[in-house]
């Protein structure tokens, strides 16, 4: 990893490496209600991070970072040919049920997430492991790929090579789960998870709250800190902010309302209080390529050169930085050289004469409802207005949006509030789902149905190169990549968010920790209470 | 009596099955695609393939609204999209809290606007009634949102009277009932002052003033009775009124009510939920309507049943 | 009407220096008088101009909703029988549901447009309105006056305008001033839920329901549209109280 390691995250093992007392507890708000905490199906930021606290995978990130370690596993090794991982698992891992872990659990876990039966959201991810197709397709019942060598091995056997294998150990979606407490609980396993993690779930109250407790026997000497976990639901966050100045809330897990944004950060008393971080996130407009007017390449590049992204900056009250191409400065591939398109309203002017669209054109911006993503919208309503583009908004609900871009029906979208928070820190991940053909299909997530097979094939060779002294090849391979993708613009990059986390002075922690570019919004794990030191 | 008890009911019961049918049918209109909901970025065709059997969205729509009457016959009002739990489960567990809510707020909403009407009514034309009538103005005019939210500002955060969040004690539920309840008091305070005022100009009661009864009694024994009519039977409809309102107030106020359900599973597109809490509120809606008609012949015995 | 005229700006144009370095909006100053919007708009170009949309909602579809809900209402308490219960029926099917999910679905058959959203808050709105003057006119047909007038053998349509609906003018009238404010409200729903006016066309609901989160910390952009709404609907509301002296039945009689 050349780049995208922050000036935050260097720091953060350092801090890490103190250790502090256990005790105390934290209260956690959230608006909407968690769905569900099986790691297999869970698929919404809220619950991402709240699986991650109860679940393990052979893989993990530092905390507050985007490296990689073992963390189930104690040591892998992977074949000559990229072909086969083996893992050696760590002694004395427990489930919260006080069994202990075996290499058939993460067998079983694996296949879980695999078989059509789980309604796995993220399957998909594990299609490079041989046997796929068959369980998949419901022809068998097994991962043929997965063998178990003894009591502590496992080996996966992969049907080409895949660079971001151990990324996929480390997601939810590869957690182990332990299979008598997911058959006994049947439909009910996703509201009574047991798991290997740091916190063990004690109860939950739909729509209510959520209660975990520090698992005593977690294979991390020392951690969590927190001896109890709740998190509160149906909270609105103008109010949890007025609750969590009241001492009766640790996070606004939703993050500070943009109406108090400028109050809060503007409050002397909340200096220490508030931690600002990146993520691996960007924000865009889509343009689907397949209809006209946006098949037009200098189309495209005109709406790139049209919004003015230092205002839309400023609208969401500077929280994020303007985004000149399709990765985030902190992922691996971002290329700080590739400046993208200026905001150039004239220069859209000529694109658009020279495409036959002097007088512009009308069409229509999607935009999810909740703020301040119509505030964007309008606001790229205004810039497009400028050069002659006049796009109606059409703000809906989450889910119609999605719907009208998996459709194709839409020919511009604002992604805010919908947009891709990498699953796992690798440029591939914000490649293949929302950029690549794979996802240009019906209902598939690339809503600009932008197909280039000529950078597939670029991807999967990329994808290929797994040995270690690759890995400098690999990225730079994907920031050419993504250069290309930039030629074609079916995005105009608006914003690359920052996350700022506001949270009570009982906790202490690293601020990369409330920050955590993986567990969003803060890794509970490693926080503590300051009442208990 | 009874005959009338039964026609009306079963008129009921013909409501509730066109409402199965209208919601059937508007969730099929919504633009949305379920598989694509629940299946998520990463999933296989297979999945979605197996998904979509299993919600069994390949059978021609008439079987599946037979199918989903069948369900709901049982009480089984099917599996939540984005929850993957029984939304009769859901709706449950909710429910409580938010026939609570609504006890509530009509209580306050009668507290409220019934004194204010027949203060306003009493003093028409004077500064006491201009002031009621702004007042209700104000509270009917105000999004509840704002509404609440500046209740809780000032009576939970500035002034610590109440909690700022949560459900359990009378405390708990003092401000979101007055939030919701507030807009209805305006209502009431109106239809009862201009109800009052109709009836105070009827003949029976310029006679009861003629033959020198006090007035009083004249406001308090003849005119309320009559004017309390039209008011009354908002009641039952008021339900329906609230359950958009509780929507608003049980977000602001943490409430763990079906509101709150409703509108995460609107944002979320979840259509199990959406037909499950509307034909939940639908039964609770019909009654209310049904006991509107019910009560008011009890208390104006003029009109019969027929 | 006026709003061209009187506005000092474009009520669209987002002016870069209307927000604050933070990007919070301005309060009221001297450039701007009644403040910025979350978008550094104009807030007072915006109150106007929002004036027309928001006053065309507010009269023509509740004005829509009054008509509707009345006659059925009439007809119902008044007709009873087969047809009353029938009218009744309908009037509880459609109460029956939730407002937001009628307008989600209505209008995803429907383009979004003026015309959908009056047609929408209409059919909203009549139901209520029917069923209070259903009730109303049950009360009133079976008083003493009406029978007369049906012993004299006064003709159905002569009872029902001549007699009937002047006795629930005041209701109706309560419903026809507040109704106004009520509506403006529910024009804000339809618009968070992408049905409404479309942006950047201003209009008053809209622009407190937007703002409505930063009424703590910038109080203006929710009270002065608020207050706006709030005049209008008081000056109705006298505009009524004036029209129900004019035509209250027993009033007349004695001039």
């Amino acid at each position: 990893m050349r780049f995208g390691i922050s000036s935050y995250l260097a720091t953060a093992p350092a801090v890490l490496a103190q250790s502090h007392k256990q005790g105390g507890a934290a209260v956690v708000t959230f608006n909407n209600d968690l769905t569900t905490l099986d790691p297999q199906v869970g698929y919404d930021w809220q619950n991402w991070s709240v699986i991650k606290s109860i679940f393990d995978g052979l893989m993990d990130y530092k905390p507050g970072t985007t490296q990689l370690e073992p963390d189930l596993a104690e040591s892998y090794t992977i074949s000559d040919d990229g072909l086969t991982y083996t893992f050696k698992l760590r002694d004395g891992v427990k489930f919260h049920n006080g069994r202990a872990m075996t290499p058939a659990d993460v067998k079983y876990s694996l296949e879980r997430a695999v078989n059509p039966a789980t309604q796995s959201p993220g399957g998909g991810y594990f299609s490079a492991i041989e046997g796929y197709d068959a369980l998949a397709g419901g022809k068998a019942t097994e991962l043929s790929g997965i063998r178990i060598i003894d009591n502590k091995t496992i080996s996966f056997t992969l049907t080409r090579p895949d660079a971001t294998f151990l990324h996929l150990m480390a997601i939810n979606f590869g957690y182990i789960v332990p299979k008598e407490e997911v058959e006994k609980a049947g439909s009910d396993w996703g509201k009574k998870p047991v798991g290997t993690g740091a916190f063990k779930f004690v109860e939950w109250v739909p729509g209510q709250h959520i209660v975990l407790e520090r698992n005593k026997d977690y294979h991390r000497q020392g951690v969590p800190y927190l001896d109890k976990l709740t998190f509160e639901f149906g909270q609105d966050p103008t109010v949890a902010v007025l609750r969590l100045k009241n001492g009766e809330v640790d996070i606004v897990g939703d993050g500070i309302p943009p109406a108090q944004f400028t109050e809060i950060m503007a409050d002397p008393a909340n200096k220490d209080l508030i931690a600002e971080g990146d993520q691996l996130h960007t924000g865009y407009v889509t343009m689907n390529v397949t209809q006209p007017p946006f098949d037009n390449l200098k189309v495209r590049q005109a709406v790139n050169m049209a919004i003015n992204k230092d205002r839309i900056v400023r609208l969401i009250n500077n929280r994020a930085v303007p985004a000149n191409q399709a990765l985030p400065p902190a992922m691996p591939g971002y290329n700080k050289d590739n400046k993208g398109y200026a905001f150039d309203p004239d220069g859209a002017k000529k694109l658009l004469a020279e495409a036959g669209k002097p007088q512009g054109f009308t069409t229509e911006l999607y935009a999810m409802n909740v703020d301040p993503n119509p505030r964007i919208a309008q606001a790229i309503q205004q810039d497009l207005a400028a050069v002659g583009i006049k796009a109606e908004i059409r703000s809906l609900a989450q889910a119609e949006v999605i719907a009208a871009g998996g459709s194709g029906k839409a020919p511009m979208i604002w992604s805010g509030g919908m947009a891709w928070i990498a699953d796992f820190p690798d440029p591939a991940n914000f490649y293949y789902g929302i950029l690549g053909c794979a996802g240009a299909v019906e209902g598939g997530w690339n809503w600009s149905k932008y197909c280039n097979k000529e950078l597939d094939g670029r991807a999967e060779n990329a994808d290929a190169m797994v040995k270690a002294d690759e890995t400098d090849k690999r990225i730079s391979e994907w920031k050419n990549l993504f250069d290309d993708v930039l030629k074609d613009a079916p995005w105009a990059p608006v914003f690359n968010e920052k996350r700022f986390t506001y949270h009570s002075a009982r906790l202490g922690g690293d601020p990369a920790l409330f920050t955590d570019p993986i567990h969003i919004p803060v890794n509970y794990d490693y926080i503590f209470a300051k009442d208990s030191q | 009596m009874v005959f009338y008890l039964a026609k009306r009911l079963s008129a009921s019961a013909l409501i509730l099955v066109g409402v199965t049918l209208v919601t059937f049918c508007l969730t099929f209109i919504i633009p949305a695609d379920p598989v694509a909901m629940i299946a998520g970025r990463n999933s296989t065709p297979e999945t979605r393939e197996q998904i979509r059997e299993q919600l069994g969205l390949n059978q021609p729509l008439p079987e599946q609204y037979a199918n989903y009457v069948k369900r709901l016959a049982r009480g089984d009002f099917g599996i939540s999209y984005a929850r993957k739990s029984a939304v009769g489960d859901l709706i449950a567990s909710r429910l409580p809290a938010t026939l609570l809510l609504m006890l509530g707020a009509i209580i306050a909403e009668l507290l409220i606007g019934l004194p204010a009407g027949l203060y306003a009514a009493a003093r028409r034309g004077e500064t006491g009634d201009k002031v009621a009538m702004t007042l209700s103005f104000l509270t009917v005019s105000t999004p509840q949102f704002v509404l609440g939210l500046s209740l809780l500002y000032l009576f939970a955060y500035r002034l610590g009277w109440f909690p700022l969040s949560g459900y359990g004690t009378l405390r708990h539920l003092i401000l979101p009932a007055v939030t919701l309840g507030l807009a209805g008091g305006g209502w009431y305070s109106r239809m009862m002052r201009s109800s009052m005022i109709e009836i105070l100009r009827q003949d029976y009661i310029r006679t009861a003033r003629a033959k020198g009864m006090s007035e009083k009694r004249v406001m308090f024994v003849h005119a309320l009775r009559n004017a309390i009519l039209p008011v009354i039977a908002m009641i039952g409809l008021d339900i329906g009124i609230f359950m958009s309102g509780v929507v608003v107030v049980e977000n602001v106020f943490g409430w763990p009510g079906i509101g709150q359900l409703m509108w995460q599973a609107i944002q979320s597109l979840d259509i199990p939920i959406i037909m499950g809490v509307t034909t939940v509120a639908a039964l609770f809606i019909v009654a209310g309507n049904f006991l509107a008609d019910l009560t008011a012949p009890l208390i104006d015995p003029r009109i019969r049943l027929r | 009407m006026l709003a061209p005229v009187l506005a000092p700006y474009d009520p669209s144009e987002q002016f870069f220096d209307g927000l604050t370095l933070e990007g919070s909006p301005l309060p009221p100053n001297e450039r701007f008088w009644f403040g910025t919007d979350t978008n550094g708009r104009d807030q007072l170009s915006r109150l106007l101009y929002g004036a027309r949309t928001s006053l065309m909602i507010g009269i023509v579809a509740n004005g829509i909703a009054v008509a509707i809900g009345t006659l059925l209402g009439v007809i119902a308490g008044y007709a009873r029988g087969f047809l009353g219960a029938a009218i009744m029926r309908f009037t509880d099917l459609m109460m029956a549901f939730p407002p937001l999910l009628f307008a989600i679905a209505l209008a995803a058959i429907l383009k979004p447009g003026l015309a959908i959203i009056i047609v929408v808050i209409a059919l909203v709105n009549w139901v209520q309105i029917a069923r209070v003057i259903y009730t109303e006119t049950t009360s009133l047909s079976e008083r003493e006056y009406i029978e007369a007038a049906r012993a004299l053998g006064a003709s159905t349509t002569r009872i029902l305008f001549r007699h009937l609906i002047p006795h629930l003018i005041p209701t109706i009238i309560v419903y026809a001033t507040l109704g106004v404010a009520t509506t403006v409200l529910l024009e804000a729903m339809l618009s968070f839920l992408g049905r409404g006016v479309q942006p950047p066309t201003p209009a008053w609901g809209m622009m407190i329901f937007e703002s409505q989160s930063y009424f703590l910390n910038a109080p203006w952009l929710v009270f002065i549209p608020g207050a706006a709404i709030l005049i209008v609907a008081l000056a109705f509301n006298l505009a009524g109280d004036g029209l129900r002296d004019a035509l209250d039945p027993t009033q007349r009689g004695r001039r």
